[in-house]
């Protein structure tokens, strides 16, 4: 058991459990169930492990691809600081969701195709977290992709739900396409795809700068496919279709965030093109007031979660490109995977107890009937919205828009506004579905969750509240503040959060309905319906064309006229058989007198 | 001498043949051929090949035209009907023919060394039979052995052919 | 003395007027005479050429007079089995005029 083969255990132990699930999950649930929790609990256990020992130093590669000096791929696992972090997050989260699954999905249908979705999902997540070069990377990517299909349209016979998990993949495989170009950008220029040679090499980049800068930019389409950036981000909410620890899991915590992580393997490059740090910025800053604006008229408790998920990866990202070190913006993934997996736990619980209903003005009042979610959801909003001092997302947050107030002003002030934003969606959430009186019969007859799902939530209470405290911190990683910061930023945050939860508070406390109503945001800026209006009329205008040109100049003049060209052949050459006997001779001594003459000729 | 013999037996032999071609009647033309093969006979004579001459008369002149004779007489072929010519068919006919005589008459004119004389033999007198024996039992065994059994197989298709159809 | 050159022209003759024979007599048994014709006009032609070309011994090519022997033999056996289907086909159609046997065709 030492440190070079244990990551490979890790790894490799969901894929085998997926691989059982598939052929005799079908035959027992609970079966199917144990292997999965089996298999994340045994990840989460060696990666605490791992995270304990010191970092093993790099193993010899396996050359998966040998084309010689033209191109060689190795399999290999990367085990450093950065990574043993994610393994830790991605594992510990993956087991509490896998346990909280089994009461989730009790009386659902397709138990075991869930959990080998699961588990083919687990795997994938570890296989980006442990690659150690791009294109090992690129294939996991897209694995997760395809495993976020599978678990999105677990529900496939719902037409939203397919259109849902259709429109994850393809909108991830645009963002894709950028990845891979930025990928081969960086492999013609340096030949390598392994990160630690690449990291090193970023010297060569220095006399053609606009290169890195393109390259980056690319790579960060990667990132806005996959961590739902604008305007890539319409399939994130759309994701919430399928089932509530799905959602959680993969689209809170560890799948979105893999996109930031991708940056921060490769932060010391993006260092070296200060222009596309400029472009990720913004790109984080716009994404992440946008999305909360949006959140604060959205009515499915998904959604408003879906969308907050949305506005903090937009953090991360401005961290990514405010921030000295790749800590700052990590640190804020680890705390928001666990208040955000945290709070979709709750809405599903919630879900659950109100039979499966998620909009939120059929609830209310559920505080009395559901005491210990209610705890657990406070406990979760307060960490989403940055509670002074008592939270983890406090520290890490406020961290981020420090960096970014000192690095690009306009959007860090438009993230301290977007600090305020959140406060104000996160607790219309938590008043209008636990306070005020009960909208709905379900909500009258709420019930609270099974144990096996209040468990996992108490468990992730835990660290959303103290995963951000300084000495707790400092085990995970090494960030610092930034030097100038305005004497002001923290007081206003301060006063952003309390007005924040103050205006919910007046505007939400007891209503039976939204009282305000922005068409803007509610219909979420009406990016959903361009895109429907792209799609329909351009891509689709463009098919009609091409199908024109199919019929009418492909089918008419490559196929048809070959084959009548053959057949008009054919039956003139018919006539040469008139079964005159003479005939035959003349062409036959004709045929003669002319090989004659072409010998004579010579 | 040998000049004016070859002149008359070319000349019978080319008339005869037109005669073939020409004459009404069958039995005529069949006449006519056997003719030809005879001065035909009297050509390979005329270049020392005495065997392949004999072979000749008696295969083809006497073996062969009887045969033909025996069918014509069989079918009781009297005329060759009257049927209108087509004017394609001749014209088809003549291109052909007259080409090959050109070609024929380019080759001729164009090689000097096809007007060499006849050499002279180193033996006058050389045993014609023998050696063509010789050439044939010693260099061409296989082939003369696979004839036998092409002979075999013509009489056998003969006998198949003519049978009447059992009702 | 008659030349290479006068045996060729005779044999090239006969040939023409055999083939002329096959293409424009239109009774069957005519056109098989103009075969036997054009195959003796070959035979010609290889027995001028086998005089003419003297080994290395001074003797005629000998080889030449085989393969007339056997022209004349396999001419000899196609002639039976081609009459014995003239005579197949007077009996079926009664007539041996051959633009009457045109069945062949499409």
């Amino acid at each position: 058991m030492n440190t070079l083969t244990v990551p490979w255990i890790i790894l490799f132990t969901p894929l085998a459990a997926a691989a059982v699930i598939l052929f005799v999950g079908r035959f027992s649930k609970p079966l199917s169930a144990g292997l999965a929790i089996g298999s994340a609990g045994l990840g989460c256990i060696l990666s605490w492990w791992l995270f304990a020992q010191p970092d093993p130093g790099a193993a010899p590669p396996w050359y998966w691809m040998d084309f010689g000096d033209l191109l060689q791929v190795p399999i290999g696992l990367t085990v450093d600081h950065l990574s043993k972090v994610m393994l830790v997050v991605v594992t510990t989260i993956a087991t509490i969701v896998f346990t909280y699954s089994v009461g989730y999905m009790k009386t659902e249908e397709g138990y075991w195709r869930y959990f080998a979705g699961l588990s083919l999902f687990l795997f994938s997540m570890l296989g980006i977290v442990l690659a150690d070069n791009f294109l090992m990377m690129f294939i996991f990517w897209e694995l997760v992709g395809l495993s976020s299909y599978i678990l999105i349209g677990h529900y496939f016979k719902k037409d939203s739900a397919a259109d849902a998990s259709k429109q994850a993949f393809i909108v991830n495989r645009v963002g894709d396409f950028g990845f891979l170009l930025g990928i081969l950008f960086l492999w013609a220029a340096t030949g390598t795809l392994m990160f630690g040679e690449l990291v090193g090499r970023v010297g060569d980049f220095v006399l053609n700068p606009i290169y890195l800068t393109v390259a980056c930019i690319l790579i960060f389409c990667g990132t806005v496919g996959k961590s739902a950036q604008m305007p890539l981000h319409v399939w994130l909410p759309n994701s919430m279709e399928g089932p509530t620890p799905v959602s959680s899991l993969l689209h809170a915590a560890t799948m979105v965030a893999a996109g930031v992580y991708m940056l921060a393997r490769i932060f010391p490059i993006l260092e070296a093109a200060p222009h596309a740090l400029d472009v990720i910025a913004w790109v984080g800053g716009i994404t992440c007031f946008a999305a909360a604006l949006m959140a604060t008229q959205q009515d499915d408790i998904k959604r408003i979660l879906a969308y907050s998920t949305i506005s903090q990866l937009g953090y991360m990202v401005m961290g990514v490109a405010s921030a000295p070190t790749a800590d700052v913006p990590m640190f804020h993934l680890f705390t928001h995977a666990f208040f955000k997996c945290l709070l979709f736990l709750c809405a599903g619980s919630v879900i659950v107890g109100m039979h499966h209903e998620q909009n939120i003005w059929k609830m209310g009042a559920l505080k009395n009937k559901m005491p210990f979610t209610f705890l657990a959801t406070v406990a979760g909003a307060l960490a989403l919205s940055g509670c002074p001092w008592i939270t983890s997302g406090y520290y890490s947050k406020d961290l981020i828009i420090a960096w970014a107030v000192v690095e690009h002003p306009f959007l860090g002030w438009l993230s301290v506004a977007t600090a305020g934003l959140t406060a104000f969606y996160t607790f219309r959430l938590v008043f209008v579905v636990f306070l005020g009186k009960p909208r709905d019969e379900h909500a009258k007859h709420a019930h609270e969750s099974p144990l096996v799902m209040l468990v996992p939530l108490g468990l992730l209470a835990i660290p959303a509240i103290i995963a951000g405290f300084p000495f707790i911190e400092n085990i995970f990683f090494h960030t610092t503040e930034p030097q100038h910061v305005p004497h002001l930023l923290h007081p206003i945050l301060y006063a952003m959060f309390f007005g924040g939860v103050a205006g919910a508070w007046l505007l939400y406390r007891d209503v039976a309905k939204d009282p305000v109503r922005i068409p803007l945001f509610a219909n979420r800026l009406y990016i959903d319906d361009f895109y429907s209006w792209i799609v329909k009329n351009i891509q689709g205008g463009g098919a009609g064309v091409l199908s024109w040109a199919d019929r009418w100049v492909v089918d008419l003049f490559i196929v048809q006229v070959p084959s009548k060209l053959a057949w008009a052949c054919g039956f003139v050459l018919r006539f040469l058989q008139i079964g005159n006997i003479q005939a035959y001779a003349f062409f036959f001594g004709a045929g003669v007198v002319g090989l004659l003459y072409l010998l004579i000729s010579r | 001498m040998q000049l004016a013999l070859f002149w008359i037996f070319a000349v019978l032999t080319l008339a005869f043949a037109l005669g073939v071609v020409f004459l009404r009647s069958p039995v005529s033309s069949a006449m006519s051929l056997v003719m030809s093969f005879i001065g035909l006979a009297a050509l390979f004579v005329t270049l020392d090949a005495f065997f392949i001459g004999i072979i000749q008369v008696l295969v083809y002149a006497g073996a062969v035209m009887v045969l033909f004779l025996f069918i014509i007489m069989l079918l009781d072929i009297r005329h060759d009907e009257r049927r209108p010519v087509k004017l394609a068919a001749w014209a088809g006919g003549g291109i052909v023919v007259g080409g090959f005589l050109a070609a024929l008459t380019q080759v001729l004119v164009s090689q000097p060394a096809l007007n060499q004389t006849k050499p002279d033999l180193v033996q006058p007198a050389v045993n014609d039979v023998a050696e063509v024996g010789f050439a044939l039992f010693r260099n061409f065994n296989l082939p003369f052995q696979v004839i036998g059994v092409l002979l075999l197989v013509a009489t056998i298709g003969v006998v198949v052919l003519s049978r009447k159809e059992l009702k | 003395m008659p030349t290479l050159a006068n045996y060729l022209i005779v044999s090239g003759l006969l040939f023409s007027i055999g083939m002329a024979g096959v293409l424009l007599r239109r009774n069957i048994l005519i056109i098989f005479m103009g075969l036997e014709l054009m195959l003796n006009a070959a035979n010609l032609s290889l027995v001028a050429f086998s005089r003419f070309n003297l080994g290395q011994d001074g003797m005629p090519g000998y080889n030449a007079q085989v393969f007339v022997f056997f022209i004349i033999t396999v001419a000899a056996a196609e002639v039976a089995v081609g009459l014995a289907i003239i005579v197949a086909l007077y009996r079926a159609k009664q007539t041996t005029h051959v633009e009457d046997l045109d069945t062949l065709k499409f």
